[in-house]
């Protein structure tokens, strides 16, 4: 990092590296150096402000009203599936007083200049402008009083402007929304103390779960369009043949045979761009037809000679031995508190282990794709895009141009889980369109596209030692985690996990250990490393709350019981008591780490699921707790191991603080199908490289839950809280409890202690995997 | 080659080499979007539609196989009233998270429904095993399925 500690979510590193590339080219680029981590004689930053493009509250910017009565609003961030785009549109709606049905949602095209911050990951929407678009409504709403009172020449006191109209109190007289928006427009902005915000006793919308989603009736019908939907006069549709081992070169290639295929109209050659890969294009050979079937067929057509490089030796069986030698040495010490080391020396009852995570690939249902045209100069883009700006960024580059012409447009995306953060395949639009002289271009990736050219969730091994003391509870705590570091895929040569990446569920550990020694091996990346949804959070919590599990055994103590004595008595912990200068980019005041919510949500999970009640032969349960992205989850499984392994899983009951719940339906359904991947990461998920490929193509080979294998049932309780709490992350947190309350369950079941994810189903293999205890 | 197709009721021709699968001529040639992509094997049931009345994945299916039979896509779902209340059930069940998936999802459960108007969650096990959601909607859809089953039999 240049000497200089990482930025928030790593989102700065991205735009500097990127926009550092384009400096070198000649354009002068300045990137607000902010972020969460102060540098000497810097006043720290944290929240949105950290991130490029800020927070905008201005009512002009998200709300105009049209005269016959409906109410846009504009919703900047991306939606995924996370219902973004009811929740924040809702909650405009709420302190703007608009009737829900008149509430249209438009979607903003990138423009953090305009918008603010536009890059949505680190379950961050709702965490970051739920106040800005509380101020967006409730200064929208007094304009439209303020033009009102100026129409009829009254105090503005007099009025009151509630469900879609403006009342003066003394004359009964009332005028719609429809018929102020004109002169409401030009009222002067309030100023930002004069807004005033509801009381929450009088949200209508916020915390109800009572507004239509602003796409269902689109998507049930098919007519929502997400990226793959785009549809331009004479576009074609272009599939991309690219290098299998990350940084391989094209040496030559014959494309003949697929010129010959009809319905071709033309073979490009992107070229590679040099190493590290950031968010450009791998490079490689389009096909380009009037159909995506004949570019298929003329992909499978082309002849292709590749150099593979340096990469086409890796194999991620014996990287494994990397890593395993890696956690058995010291290495960079991350947080240190008393003298674990000695404590560990003078001996006691001893545990160890190792867990391992393999590399992941998001497999979002939609595969990446994006749609390019340019037309006098100007280059339009239609993508699936986590982060817009950096989107239009890579494309003002990559062609050469200036911001202003280029237009990103945000379409639906067909999930996500974080590989849409990284928009190389819009670069490959763009690129393909200027190759067309502008031509309208469709890229698809193909389902074996995606899987082989991801930006993976990092392969991790985690390595944890603990003596416990007389009375079972453990006197030290060893933990080191060897994983490849996402700052690779925009840095050469960047190895081991950085803070924002340790800082994910390894650092922030609130137990009560006297000794405690967390340490980082430096390990290389030899693949595109991205984010998956709750990233690095998945490995530390799967090995933190397994390890707890097998100590709790060890000691002969319930798990349950034990861990509510290891995080101890509610306190509100200063993160960087605990080493944790991070802190998801949050402030420490306003975001502690507070040891009352995270037993509460374990008391809640247990209680739900009656913790302890007698469990028929081969049925378990089994719980795990994890604090991240601000707040705390707590799954308790349960699960039936038949006689041939098979698993099966009845129920599910999470306890889930996230503080305020703006739409308690939309967190429901995020708890969900948090829990259904964490299922896949536990029992299916598996990437692997040999002679630098991935061995996966498709859902044959990369299996995920389908219905029969997923929960019967899955119970969600949301934690009572107030809007006096700042709210909490809901995207991602209810992802690391799910892999180690079902492999603490099948212990519980079995006396088998699954080390090595992922499991299989059925489980297979000898009693006990991984090491040995 | 010129293939005669029924598309939710309307007769199309169009021209496509015969082996296209019938899901990159409703995409790209008639513009029938709510019909998805997602492997290409047959594997993910995101393409799926009727071909009279049957439950197809079009990513597998040559556009010669399927000419002048009924076909209707996502887009023709709420001809009626089995089609109507399924989506019903989706809306008022919150089922959607990204949505990609879930037109597949309504016709593979639309199928099930029409020949299976009771179903048990082994039923609906079977009829969905083939459609996958990576957003995790599974519970959600079983709770649909069931609840548009109910509104079919006139209870709530």
């Amino acid at each position: 990092m240049s000497g200089r500690k990482p930025g928030g979510e790593g989102t700065l590193t991205r735009r500097e590296v990127l926009k550092g590339a384009a400096a070198l080219g000649g354009l002068a680029l300045c990137v607000r150096r902010s972020g969460t981590i102060a540098l000497a004689g810097e006043a720290p930053v944290y929240g949105a402000a950290a991130f490029p493009g800020g927070v905008v509250d201005n009512p002009l910017v998200f709300v105009s009203i049209r005269p016959d009565d409906t109410v846009l609003v504009t919703v900047h961030r991306p939606e995924m599936g996370q219902g973004i785009r009811t929740s924040l549109a809702l909650v405009v709606a709420d302190e703007l007083e608009a009737e829900w049905p008149r509430v249209r949602v438009t979607q903003a095209p990138a423009d953090e200049a305009r918008y603010g911050s536009q890059d949505t990951d680190g379950s961050r929407s709702m965490r970051h402008f739920f106040e800005p678009m509380r101020r967006v409504g409730a200064a929208a709403r007094m304009m439209l009083a303020g033009a009102a009172a100026a129409r009829w020449d009254v105090p503005v006191s007099e009025v009151i402007a509630e469900r879609q109209q403006v009342l003066h109190r003394g004359t009964g007289r009332r005028l719609s929304y429809g018929d102020l928006a004109l002169e409401a427009m030009r009222q002067p902005l309030p100023e930002p103390k004069q807004v005033r915000l509801k009381d929450p006793a009088q949200f209508r919308y916020i915390g109800k779960s009572s507004t239509r989603s602003a796409d269902g009736a689109d998507i049930v019908a098919g007519r929502a369009v997400y990226g793959t939907d785009t549809r331009l006069d004479g576009m074609l549709h272009a599939v991309v043949a690219r290098p299998a081992v990350l940084g391989g070169k094209l040496v030559h290639y014959d494309a003949q045979a697929a010129l010959a295929v009809p319905g071709v109209v033309r073979v490009v050659e992107i070229a590679a761009h040099p190493m590290p890969a950031q968010y450009y294009p791998l490079g490689g050979v389009a096909v380009l037809a009037t159909n995506t079937w004949a570019a298929i067929k003329g992909r499978e057509a082309l002849k292709l000679q590749w150099d593979d490089g340096a990469n086409g030796s890796y194999d991620s069986r014996r990287f494994e031995a990397i890593l395993r030698s890696a956690v058995r040495q010291p290495a960079k010490v991350v947080r240190n508190q008393g003298d674990a080391m000695a404590a560990l020396r003078k001996g006691g009852r001893r545990i160890e282990a190792e867990y391992y995570l393999p590399f992941l690939a998001h497999a979002s249902m939609e595969p990446p794709a994006a749609t390019a045209r340019i037309v006098g100069g100007r280059c339009e883009v239609w993508a699936p895009v986590q982060a817009p700006q950096a989107t239009r960024d890579l494309v003002t580059s990559l062609l050469g141009m200036k911001e202003p012409d280029v237009t990103v447009h945000v379409t639906l995306l067909g999930g996500a889980f974080g590989r849409k953060s990284l928009p190389d395949f819009a670069g490959e639009a763009a690129l393909l369109s200027k190759a067309m002289q502008g031509r309208p271009v469709r890229v698809m990736w193909t389902r074996e596209d995606d899987i082989r050219h991801d930006y993976y969730q990092a392969v991790s091994l985690e390595r944890l030692e603990a003596v416990l003391g007389p009375d079972g509870m453990p006197l030290a705590w060893l933990h080191r985690s060897a994983a490849p570091t996402e700052n690779a895929t925009f840095e050469a040569g960047a190895e081991g996990e950085d803070q924002t990446e340790y800082g994910m569920g390894m650092i922030n550990v609130p137990l009560r250990i006297p000794n405690v020694r967390l340490e980082i091996p430096n390990v290389p990346a030899r693949t595109r490393i991205g984010w998956f949804r709750s990233v690095y959070n998945i490995a530390h919590g799967f090995a933190i709350q397994s390890f707890l599990d097998e100590l709790a055994h060890a000691a002969g103590r319930d798990p349950r019981a034990y861990q509510l004595d290891l995080i101890g008595p509610p306190r509100r912990i200063d993160p960087r008591s605990l080493s944790d200068e991070w802190n998801y980019g949050e402030s420490p005041v306003l975001y502690p780490l507070d040891t009352g919510r995270l037993r509460a949500v374990i008391e809640r999970a247990t209680l739900e699921a009656r913790w302890g009640r007698p469990m028929a032969k081969g049925h378990g349960l089994g719980l795990a707790a994890t604090y991240s992205f601000m707040s705390y989850a707590a799954a308790v499984i349960e699960v039936r191991v038949g006689a041939g392994g098979e698993i099966a899983i009845p129920r599910v009951d999470i306890a889930f603080d996230c503080g305020p719940q703006v739409n308690p339906d939309r967190i429901r359904a995020q708890l969900e199908g948090a829990c259904i991947m964490g299922l896949t990461v536990a029992m299916r998920g598996e990437i692997t490289f040999k002679e630098g490929r991935v061995q996966q193509s498709n859902f044959n080979d990369y299996p995920v839950l389908r219905m029969p294998e997923a929960p019967r049932e899955i119970r969600v309780h949301l934690q009572p809280s107030s809007f006096a709490v700042p709210p909490g992350g809901v995207g991602e947190p209810g992802l690391p409890p799910i892999a180690p309350a079902l492999c603490n369950a099948i212990f519980a079941a079995t006396g088998r202690r699954l080390r090595r994810l992922p499991i299989g189903n059925p489980l297979s293999g000898p009693a006990a995997e991984g090491s040995s205890t | 080659m010129q293939t005669e197709l029924s598309v939710n009721g309307r007769p199309v021709k169009v021209e496509a080499a015969p082996d296209t699968p019938l899901l990159w001529v409703l995409r790209d040639e008639l513009g029938l979007t709510g019909t998805k992509y997602g492997c290409g094997m047959g594997l993910c049931g995101a393409c799926v539609v009727h071909v009279a009345g049957q439950p197809v994945r079009t990513c597998v299916t040559p556009v010669s196989a399927v000419a002048g039979k009924p076909i209707t896509t996502v887009e023709g779902v709420e001809r009626d009233r089995l089609g109507r209340t399924v989506q019903e059930a989706w809306l008022a069940m919150g089922v959607p998270q990204c949505g990609y998936c879930q037109a597949g999802q309504i016709m593979s459960a639309v199928a099930l429904l029409r020949r299976s108007p009771h179903p048990t969650d082994a039923d609906i096990d079977s009829a969905m095993a083939g459609n996958i959601c990576r957003c995790g909607t599974y519970p959600r859809i079983r709770a649909a399925i069931h609840r548009a089953a109910g509104q079919l039999r006139g209870s709530p």
